[in-house]
């Protein structure tokens, strides 16, 4: 069977792909179908949706297009939870191999700074981290990052223990290849899987922790987010709750949208896993 | 006595790991653009150039690095986190003021998310296949991936704003001056919103580590050592596949605290609940620094405890570890 | 009723297979009896179905396996027809089960005690007092030390033949008519085996019971039954007495598993010039040491004590032991997987136990091996002909060349070039092994170390490995270290045996002095512990 027809068997994650593309339409048209900078006001404030044919989200408490800013949102999360997830993998892959490949002292080492930043509560450091260095499309992308890369170089130690040890990379270790041949050509491939599908969940926690920071005020001041959206109609709950609602909306499909995704592709991947799990 | 030592060496490493935060915390400081002494005062003076020169003097700031680092460190073993000059107290009293709002809150979900997950979860693996089954788990991937912020104002708006039944912003009601059982029941009216929406998502996480523990504890061969015994599905779900998967649902809901302190910011903050969590984004708001990097610290100081205490009961409970002992 | 029924009765039992199964059905058609007070041997290799009848009676067959046609008649009623509550009443009081793998059958977190009490609170027998008490009597019935502790003991507390005696234990707590044993004692070293079966068949007879008895391995078979079913891909093809079955097999199939347990014919010692050793193993010593944690004190395991001796070029020395023995860690240190903590190590007059780092990556080429699992062995992910040719890539011969020599040595086992493009998960465990005697000859090694090589097969795919090794040996005259548990196939392919225990080489001599005039207690105990022993000193 097909990686594809192994994925499709799992009707979530059709689901969750279908979602996932229009939202990446919506970033890719935001451009297309709002031209102008989604921070311009353009109506009176607090339109309420359906009012005003050209508004149909209506319009926030300084009289910007909310359907603007939804679109335009769409880039901001995709790219904060893409870009965050690789710096993220480019910490954790690289630590988790050499700390699982070699063990012993190497290992402790790398296992207790790993913990270090496990322990530590990691909203609260990106909190700290985003605060200090200035809120900015690049302090967010690095405080996300480096409170969601121990995962990764858990996961791939582990993979890394368990592999090492296996005959065939035993084998390799005889015939003479080096250790990096063998962490690259041996043992790397066969953590692939695991890692993708871990990546496609951390993308997803990456946009919620985006939103969370935007929504304390701590986002870009120069790009609309959904998290600001939120933030930003708080105080004004009473009187405009479809400030708040449909930018949450948005951020709950596509976190759902991402887990979907990851389910699915954790079929694909791992078919024995699938069969047993059903 | 080997649990005392235990104890020690889990306190040990927490005081290791806390001193770490601390040079973590000196670091920072240095390293952000702008003047230290007015990070450090909360940009509270940054037009005053006298009152900078006295925090200066006062932190040290004119001395050589290290000079700086031991102050820093020794002033926060000897618990003094520095004044906060926003709030014009000192950072300790503010965050001890507001610790125990933030230890009922996340306590009350704590509890209210295991005990509802580890329910939900074990009904999701007895109905693998089932549409009840498949009703759970996709409730609690919504749960899972819905903003907690956003549940908290939506609740404000469906519970408080449209159908009145509950306050939705504070601890108790102001300037009613009740005690008693009545401040209690005050109390835990206000307590039902912020508590329920911060279980929501742990909730969500403790059903799926349920189910998925569960499902894989009764694949183990012991299980069809049950089932030849003639014992009743009833008794094997309980007693050998339940009691297998709970273990290491105690391992990850210790992991699991520091996430609760995330969200117990964020509830926090949108319910108004005088926690340290509402404190952090206050501090956030008025660019307090200093008091930021106190409830960073304090923060990071609960998580260890909690996972101190985790890590007990589960030596508690399995008799592998408890008899090596 | 009377004595002449059998206890259990299975008539024409069809199980079939969830779709996607590699067969349509796990067994067709299959046909036989239990009969009171007889030890019944269901014998085949994986896959061949042995198994699966027994879960139909238990009534616990894996999900997707469904009977359609057939019946299993027990006391007089259908088994395949009960309630699911109708079966549970049956199971444990009726029909007791035991099963592979004695480390896992038990819950980790209760006492044995209350493990066994819980087979009495099934079936609703006796007080809680009373069901301890029968529990300490079971216990003490099955032969487990100090039964009076192991009741409060949690299995982890057990040695693996101590946790099968209370499986055991737990299957015949209420006295079932019927026992189905499904390879239990697969998983136990020899001596636990000899004696784990001979507390089956002691029990068996003191209490009269049916046992139906699940194996792979004709020497058990030899050792226990009464009569023997054979079976192969779901059918039966044999049914007999055991005297007649292990005798005049009727079906080809049948002889050709019996011929393929390496018997006593112990070749005579051939082999090189001792006085120029191709390998000398000087006063080896290995520990191994678990780093302590706060509650356990660092622990250390003497895994070779001070071993030597010497191997002669073409010469095969056979290393044997139980586990523990410390064989395979000698192997690991011969190839210098491991590193030795004192001693020597010379291969042709090089010290290979002092080289380090990419000096031991250059020499690397001069030693090689045949790992146990056919199935970890191969990386899923590189084709069969890169496997091969990576070992002298890795030393620089050029690709091209390196490609066709695999093709070459592909054919040399039996394979075919063509095997070279495809992956390791189309072909089988025999056919993996050969791949992996291709790889390890690739390097034109002087030495070859063989670690369990044919363990993880079944006997009539181990018989074919065992020929081609033996044909290359000739061919290519080479120098072989063969660790195996198994004295059987030790017997018919070394010229010089190494007994091992605990770290220590116990006895050595050429394979004919070990086998045929052991001097030491140990090696005497291993062989009297050799399963189907008796039957083979009965044909001879």
């Amino acid at each position: 069977m097909s990686f594809f027809a192994r994925f499709a068997q799992n009707r979530g994650a059709l689901v969750g792909l279908v979602i996932l593309l229009a939202i990446v339409l919506m970033a890719i048209l935001a451009p297309l179908l709002y031209p102008d900078s989604p921070w311009r006001m353009v109506q009176r404030p607090f339109l309420p949706p359906l009012e005003l044919e050209g508004f149909p989200l209506g319009t926030d408490t300084m009289g910007r297009d909310v359907a603007a800013g939804l679109m335009h949102g769409a880039w901001v999360s995709l790219l904060i939870g893409l870009v965050s997830t690789a710096v993220a993998l480019l910490i954790g892959v690289p630590l988790g191999a050499v700390a699982g490949y070699y063990g012993g002292l190497i290992d402790d080492a790398l296992m207790r700074f790993t913990e270090f930043f496990q322990t530590i509560p990691n909203f609260a450091l990106a909190i700290v981290l985003v605060a200090i260095m200035q809120p900015s499309v690049v302090s967010i992308v690095l405080a996300i990052a480096i409170v969601s890369w121990p995962p990764v170089a858990r996961l791939v130690r582990a993979e890394f223990m368990s592999l090492r040890h296996r005959e065939y990379v035993e084998a390799a270790r005889l015939v003479g290849q080096t250790h990096r041949t063998i962490i690259l050509r041996q043992i790397l491939p066969n953590t692939l899987s695991p890692i993708i599908v871990l990546a496609s969940l951390m993308v997803a926690t990456a946009i919620l922790l985006e939103s969370a920071l935007s929504f304390l005020g701590l986002g870009d001041p120069n790009v609309m987010s959904w998290g600001y959206m939120i933030g930003a109609a708080r105080t004004v709950i009473r009187q405009a709750w479809w400030l708040s609602f449909f930018p949450g909306v948005a951020i709950l499909l596509t976190v759902l949208a991402l887990n979907l995704v990851g389910e699915g592709l954790d079929d694909a991947l791992n078919p024995k896993l699938a069969r047993e799990r059903s | 006595m080997l649990y005392a030592r235990l104890i020690a060496m889990r306190l040990l490493k927490a005081v290791v790991v806390l001193f770490l935060i601390v040079i973590f915390n000196f670091v920072l400081i240095q390293l952000a653009p702008g003047d230290p002494a007015a990070i450090l005062a909360g940009e509270a003076g940054a037009t005053d150039e006298e009152f900078l020169r006295q925090l200066r003097e006062r932190f040290g700031l004119d001395q050589p690095m290290y000079v700086q680092l031991w102050r820093y460190v020794s002033g926060i073993a000897t618990l003094d986190f520095g004044w906060s000059y926003r709030q014009g107290m000192p950072v300790l009293d503010l965050i001890l003021a507001r610790l125990p709002a933030t230890l009922l809150l996340t306590g009350t979900a704590f509890v209210l998310s295991l005990a509802l997950g580890i329910v939900l979860g074990s009904m999701a693996a007895a109905r693998v296949k089932r549409p009840s089954g498949s009703i759970i788990m996709a409730l609690a991937l919504v749960f899972y991936a819905t903003p907690l912020f956003w549940v908290a104002l939506m609740a404000v708006v469906l519970f408080s704003v449209y159908l009145g039944w509950l306050p939705a912003y504070g601890m108790y009601t102001v300037g009613a001056g009740l005690s008693g059982l009545a401040l209690v029941l005050d109390v835990a009216k206000h307590l039902v919103l912020p508590a329920t929406t911060l279980a929501l998502f742990f909730m969500a996480i403790y059903t799926r580590m349920t189910r998925a523990s569960m499902l894989e504890a009764s694949q183990q061969d012991f299980v069809k050592t049950a089932r030849a015994k003639g014992l009743s599905p009833r008794v094997i779900q309980r007693r050998h596949v339940l009691r297998n998967a709970l273990l290491p649902i105690i391992t990850l809901a210790g992991l699991q605290a520091g996430q609760m302190v995330g969200g117990a910011i964020l509830t926090e903050t949108v319910f108004a609940w005088p926690g340290i969590g509402r404190l952090m984004f206050e501090a956030l708001q008025q660019r307090d620094y200093n008091l930021l990097l106190g409830i960073f610290f304090f923060s990071a100081a609960l998580v260890i405890v909690f996972n101190i205490l985790t890590d007990l009961v589960y030596r508690l409970t399995d008799p592998r570890i408890k008899e090596a002992a | 009723m009377n004595d002449d029924t059998p206890v259990l009765s299975i008539r024409g039992l069809t199980l079939a297979l969830p779709e996607g199964a590699d067969r349509d059905c796990a067994v067709e058609a299959v046909s036989y009896d239990v009969a009171r007070g007889e030890i019944m041997c269901v014998v085949g290799e994986s896959g061949s179905g042995k198994s699966m009848a027994a879960n139909a009676v238990m009534g616990l067959l894996p999900k997707g396996v469904r009977a359609t046609a057939g019946e299993v008649l027990f006391d007089g009623q259908d088994l395949l027809r009960l309630s699911e509550k109708q079966h549970r009443r049956l199971r444990g009081l009726r029909i007791g089960m035991i099963f592979q793998e004695p480390m896992t059958a038990l819950n980790p977190l209760m006492r044995v005690g209350a493990q066994i009490a819980e087979v009495f609170e099934a079936h609703g027998k006796f007080t809680s007092k009373e069901r301890q008490a029968r529990a300490l009597a079971l216990l003490e019935e099955v032969g487990i030390p100090q039964p009076d502790r192991a009741i409060r003991a949690y299995p982890f507390q057990l040695s693996g033949g101590q946790r099968q005696r209370v499986m055991i234990a737990m299957a015949l707590a209420l006295e079932p008519e019927l026992l189905i044993a499904d390879e239990p004692t697969t998983a136990l070293d020899v001596t636990t085996q000899a004696q784990i079966l001979a507390l089956i068949r002691d029990l068996q007879r003191r209490r009269g019971m049916a046992v139906m008895f699940i194996t792979h391995d004709f020497g058990v078979v030899a050792e226990i039954a009464s009569r023997v079913c054979v079976m192969r891909h779901g059918r039966v093809v044999e049914l007999g007495s055991a005297a007649e079955v292990l005798r005049q097999p009727r079906h080809e199939y049948t002889r050709a598993l019996l011929e393929a347990i390496p018997s006593n014919v112990i070749p005579a010692a051939r082999g090189g010039d001792r006085q120029q050793p191709l390998l000398e193993v000087n006063r080896l010593s290995k520990t191994f040491r678990s780093r302590g944690g706060l509650f356990k004190p660092a622990r250390e395991v003497l895994a070779l004590d001070d071993v030597s001796f010497t191997l002669a070029p073409g010469e095969t020395v056979g290393i044997v032991g139980e586990s523990g023995s410390g064989k395979s860690t000698l192997g690991r240190c011969v190839v210098r997987l491991e590193r030795p903590d004192s001693g020597s190590l010379r291969l042709a007059g090089t010290d290979l136990s002092a080289l380090r780092g990419d000096a031991l990556r250059r020499e690397r080429h001069r030693v090689q091996m045949i790992f146990q699992d056919p199935y970890a062995s191969l990386n899923p992910r590189h084709r069969v002909g890169y496997a091969i040719a990576q070992g002298p890539m890795a030393n620089g011969v050029p690709r091209a060349r390196a490609m066709r020599q695999a093709e070459e040595l592909l054919e040399l086992v039996g394979l075919g070039a063509v095997a070279v493009d495809r992956y390791p998960h189309e072909f089988s465990g025999g056919q993996r092994q050969r791949i992996g005697i291709a790889r390890a000859l690739a390097l034109n090694p002087q030495l070859i170390v063989a670690d369990e090589a044919v363990s993880a097969l079944d006997v009539s795919i181990q018989a074919q490995v065992l020929e081609l090794l033996e044909e290359l040996k000739q061919k290519l005259s080479l120098s072989l270290l063969f660790i195996t548990h198994d004295l059987r196939v030790a017997a018919q392919i070394c010229d010089t045996i190494i007994v091992m225990q605990n770290g220590r080489i116990v006895e050595q001599g050429t394979a004919q002095e070990v086998f045929l005039r052991p001097t030491e207690a140990y090696t005497k105990q291993l062989l009297d512990a050799i399963p189907g022993r008796a039957h083979e000193a009965a044909l001879a």
